[in-house]
């Protein structure tokens, strides 16, 4: 149980009832109003794709295919991929809590940019009704990855304002990089030093990096299989004396650093939450920062190892399978980082630390998954089967999405002012974790077998699996709904929080909850190190026993290999 | 047999790359499954061990341990750097082809698959090869990529428009064994599949006698090659307009812009559809460009055609080691 803040009331002034009406929402430059516009246009869109993978799985339950044709078939996961991904996980973390968070975590009153970030919005709602309207006139039946020359001459699809919504979303990523980059560097209140940021908001500069860095070529990329399909250029059309692999370099130069566009949030998200639930400072902080800004950079080195059969160089495959590696190696020294944060701490199990440690399961399973996939000998056996399928999925939902469910559980009562319920969470956040393992470990197992991903049918012993799958995933979809149902119902009827009800050490809990719309009464002034529980008083806890002095190795008893 | 139980785990082995894919896969899992039980045996433990006390309390402020961080950035690089040599490994061997392939020529098109052995036997989703030989598939695609995938043999290659790729792998057991398209190809992308038969040698020569009434690929050429006038430049006499083809496959030609290369397949294909690109010393770039006028499956018949041309000497022109490769060496 937590300590409930003195204050039963919510505070009379805070960014919610600052303005009232549709006007105070749609031309608002506030970053916290930002963000829950954003929130509801990306809850919008995860609905959409969850109900495209709900008909997914549905389908595949029989051999021959049990509810729709090939064609709608071929639909479902294109839609199911470019919503979740463009629409749904690209923006989830970093537009939402990024743009409610990072201010407030660095000492701001807004973003540098504020009128840029609601511009910012207005891009990405405009790019997702090219999607919608993709959606409504037929769908698109290329994949997500529009791999030429099928999307360029051969789909009779809606392929073309697919792309050009993609297009035009990845604008809003760009400028959202650009906004945050900018405001860490020149909001920082005074104390906040770059070793003293959160993180969460180390995670977020590297993925602004990635936005900057990246987006601009999936965006030409696009643009340039529009004009094929429309005007008949010949980039990607060997015919014309195009190169169809051509496209597939363009096209993952920016979608693998994409990963880690969805991931490095996530793991900021977790970065928060276990120092928190773990009274502790986060063990190894400069290497795990420096771990964010290491997969950044690697990761823009190894999108060919999605090529590894598509015929290509085999010393080519050689440097960017051994670069895959290296880009492992700080995801691992971030899980390490994590689990040995919890030696000698005092643990709770709040909501928010059963979704940091499932993603860390999940995410270890992901990664290591990985691995197989980097390895060139096993590559060419699992290439682009359902290996693949369950791997980017345990790293996209069960990481990416179990770090945003945790994000949204630790931050809700200062985005509202309000507590969840705290026992159903904890159940939701058990049978998440249950339903997703049921749903994508059998495609590892799939996978092996041989089973290609994107087969509408499939030969019948590949069965046993796809229903075990189905079956998950109706158990993910009942922990999908439960969040939703009583987090509305704790707008209402939730516990006031108060200030800092975890209570944890970032500037983001220093003040109101929900808070007003300068964010701080006055520019607060740092003087402590990240996560410092010992020499806060203001938190109001006290240490087990006498302390080392600060900063000494204490030497933990490994909870490392060897 | 694993593939018969009801929960399968494991395809078949069926290719000699098979068990030194597997072998490579347990290590994977051994070092995957040391890593998961480690953390999940740690967290649990701490979980326990320092689960909160006291409302108030907070815990020891450890703030790091170099030992440590180099410890968890070495351990893992050095596992990781075995899977990178092992892996890389198998793929090399998986790509570089024997010399004395069984050479098979495949046309992908959506949504089928077009084999042709070399005695020039088609088959439609089925491919027929014995045990015990090396067997290189040679491949082109009519339209999309497509991807020729044998799960029991563990290897798999993209078919891309617009050149050649090739796979080689040796079958190890008789048997029947899926093939999959696994490169999304459209609409009906999971029924472009169909079974690999694994003969005993003398089984599979006696299949391949059993072809009667089936058009051969060289007599189709030559047909081609007269129909399409080539005959008007690629006299056969030194005096002609084109290059004398005879002897041509598998020899070096030497070529106007300095380059030496190898009349492989993958050449002859580029010269075909536009010959402007591979110049031979001495000639002209006259040539058409056949872009878009043959087919994949015609230019394989105009290719088997020139290598059945008898080389000057009178002996006959034999299928040598050429490597297919795009555009010559790299």
């Amino acid at each position: 149980m937590n300590a409930s803040a003195p204050a039963p009331a919510l505070p009379a002034n805070s960014y919610l009832n600052a303005g009232y009406g549709i006007r105070s929402w749609l031309l608002t430059t506030d970053h916290k109003r930002i963000a829950l516009l954003y929130l509801a246009s990306v809850t919008f869109f995860f609905l959409i794709g969850g109900a495209f993978a709900g008909l997914i799985r549905i389908h595949l339950l029989t051999p021959k295919g049990l509810l729709v044709s090939a064609e709608t078939y071929n639909k479902l996961f294109t839609m199911h991929g470019i919503i979740m991904i463009f629409f749904f996980l690209i923006p989830s973390i970093p537009a939402v809590l990024g743009n409610f968070l990072i201010p407030m975590m660095i000492g701001a009153k807004d973003l540098a940019f504020p009128k840029l970030n609601l511009l910012s919005w207005y891009v990405y709602i405009i790019g997702a009704s090219f999607a919608l309207f993709a959606i409504v006139s037929g769908g698109v039946d290329t994949g997500w990855t529009f791999y030429t020359p099928f999307s360029s001459l051969y789909s009779n699809t809606a392929v073309a304002p697919a792309a050009i919504g993609i297009f035009i979303t990845g604008f809003s990523s760009i400028l959202t990089g650009l906004n945050f980059i900018v405001t860490v560097h020149t909001m920082r209140a005074p104390g906040m030093t770059w070793f003293r940021l959160p993180l969460f908001v180390w995670s977020h500069y590297a993925t602004s990096v990635i936005f900057v860095l990246g987006t601009p070529v999936i965006a030409i990329t696009l643009l340039l299989v529009a004009l094929e399909r429309l005007f008949h250029f010949g980039f990607f059309n060997p015919a014309l004396g195009g190169d169809p692999i051509l496209f597939q370099h363009l096209f993952w130069f920016y979608s693998h650093p994409a990963v880690y566009i969805m991931i490095l949030p996530a793991m900021g998200v977790v970065s928060e939450i276990v120092p928190t639930f773990a009274r502790k400072p986060l063990f190894g902080y400069h290497f795990v920062a420096a771990a964010s800004m290491a997969i950044a950079a690697i990761g823009f080195f190894v999108w060919a190892h999605h090529m590894f059969v598509a015929g290509q160089s085999p010393y080519a495959a050689l440097v960017f399978s051994l670069l895959s590696f290296l880009v492992a190696i700080p995801s691992a020294v971030k899980v390490f980082n994590w689990v040995a944060t919890l030696y000698k701490g005092s643990i709770s199990y709040d909501t928010p630390m059963l979704y940091a440690f499932g993603f860390i399961g999940l995410f270890l399973i992901g990664g290591l998954t990985g691995l197989f996939l980097a390895t060139l000998g096993v590559d060419v056996h699992v290439h682009d089967t359902y290996f693949v399928i369950a791997h980017f999925h345990y790293i996209m939902v069960g990481g990416a999405v179990m770090g945003y469910l945790g994000g949204m559980h630790y931050w809700w009562p200062k985005i509202t002012g309000r507590m969840y319920p705290e026992l159903v969470a904890r159940l939701a956040a058990v049978i998440l974790f249950v339903g997703f393992n049921l749903t994508f470990f059998p495609q590892f197992i799939l996978g092996f077998l041989g089973m290609p991903r994107r087969y509408h049918s499939y030969p019948p012993e590949f069965q046993v699996y796809n229903v075990m799958s189905t079956a998950g995933a109706s158990i993910l979809a009942i922990g999908y709904l439960l969040p939703m149902i009583y987090l509305i119902w704790s707008l209402r009827y939730g516990k006031i929080a108060g200030r800092n009800p975890w209570p944890a050490t970032g500037l983001e809990w220093q003040t109101d909850s929900p808070p007003p719309t300068e964010n701080f009464e006055k520019t607060p002034v740092v003087t402590w190190e990240p996560y410092d529980f010992q020499n806060r008083p203001d938190l109001g806890l006290s240490g087990p026993e006498p302390y080392a002095p600060q900063g000494a190795a204490v030497a933990p008893s490994p909870p490392a290999q060897d | 047999m694993f593939a018969q139980a009801e929960l399968p785990l494991f395809p078949k082995e069926a290719s000699g790359f098979a068990p030194n894919v597997d072998a490579l896969i347990g290590y994977l899992i051994a070092v995957s499954l040391f890593f998961v039980l480690l953390i999940a045996v740690v967290t649990a433990y701490s979980f326990v061990k320092f689960r909160r006390r006291r409302d108030k309390e907070i815990g020891v402020p450890i703030r790091g341990n170099l030992k440590l961080e180099v410890a968890w950035i070495a351990i893992p690089t050095l596992l990781a750097l075995v899977m990178f040599g092992w892996g890389a490994v198998i793929y090399l061997h998986e790509r570089q082809a024997p010399r004395d392939t069984l050479d098979i020529y495949v046309v992908a098109k959506q949504w089928m698959w077009k084999l042709q052995q070399p005695n020039g036997r088609r088959e439609i989703n089925e491919l027929h090869i014995p045990a015990g030989r090396n067997v290189r598939l040679i491949m082109a695609s009519e339209d999309v990529i497509h991807d020729f995938y044998v799960p029991a043999f563990r290897v798999k290659q993209d078919v891309v428009p617009g050149r050649y790729t090739t796979m080689w792998f040796r079958a190890t057991e008789p048997g029947r064994y899926h093939f999959f398209c696994s490169q999304y190809c459209g609409t009906n992308h999971a029924l472009m599949g169909g079974w690999v038969i694994v003969m005993q040698p003398a089984e599979y020569e006696a299949w391949l006698g059993g072809a009667s009434g089936e058009s051969n690929p060289v007599a189709a050429g030559e047909q081609l090659f007269h129909q399409l006038a080539c005959i008007s430049c690629h006299t056969g006499l030194r005096s002609g307009r084109g290059p004398v083809l005879n002897g041509l496959y598998g020899s070096k030609v030497s070529l106007a812009d300095g380059r030496q290369v190898v009349a492989d397949d993958a050449y002859i294909r580029q010269c075909i559809l536009d010959a402007r690109v591979n110049v031979p010393v001495g000639y002209q770039p006259i040539m058409p460009v056949f872009q878009g006028v043959v087919t994949e499956e015609q230019i394989l018949s105009l290719t088997a055609y020139i290598k059945s041309l008898p080389k000057p000497g009178g002996e006959e022109a034999q299928a040598g080691p050429a490597s297919p490769s795009r555009r010559g060496k790299p």
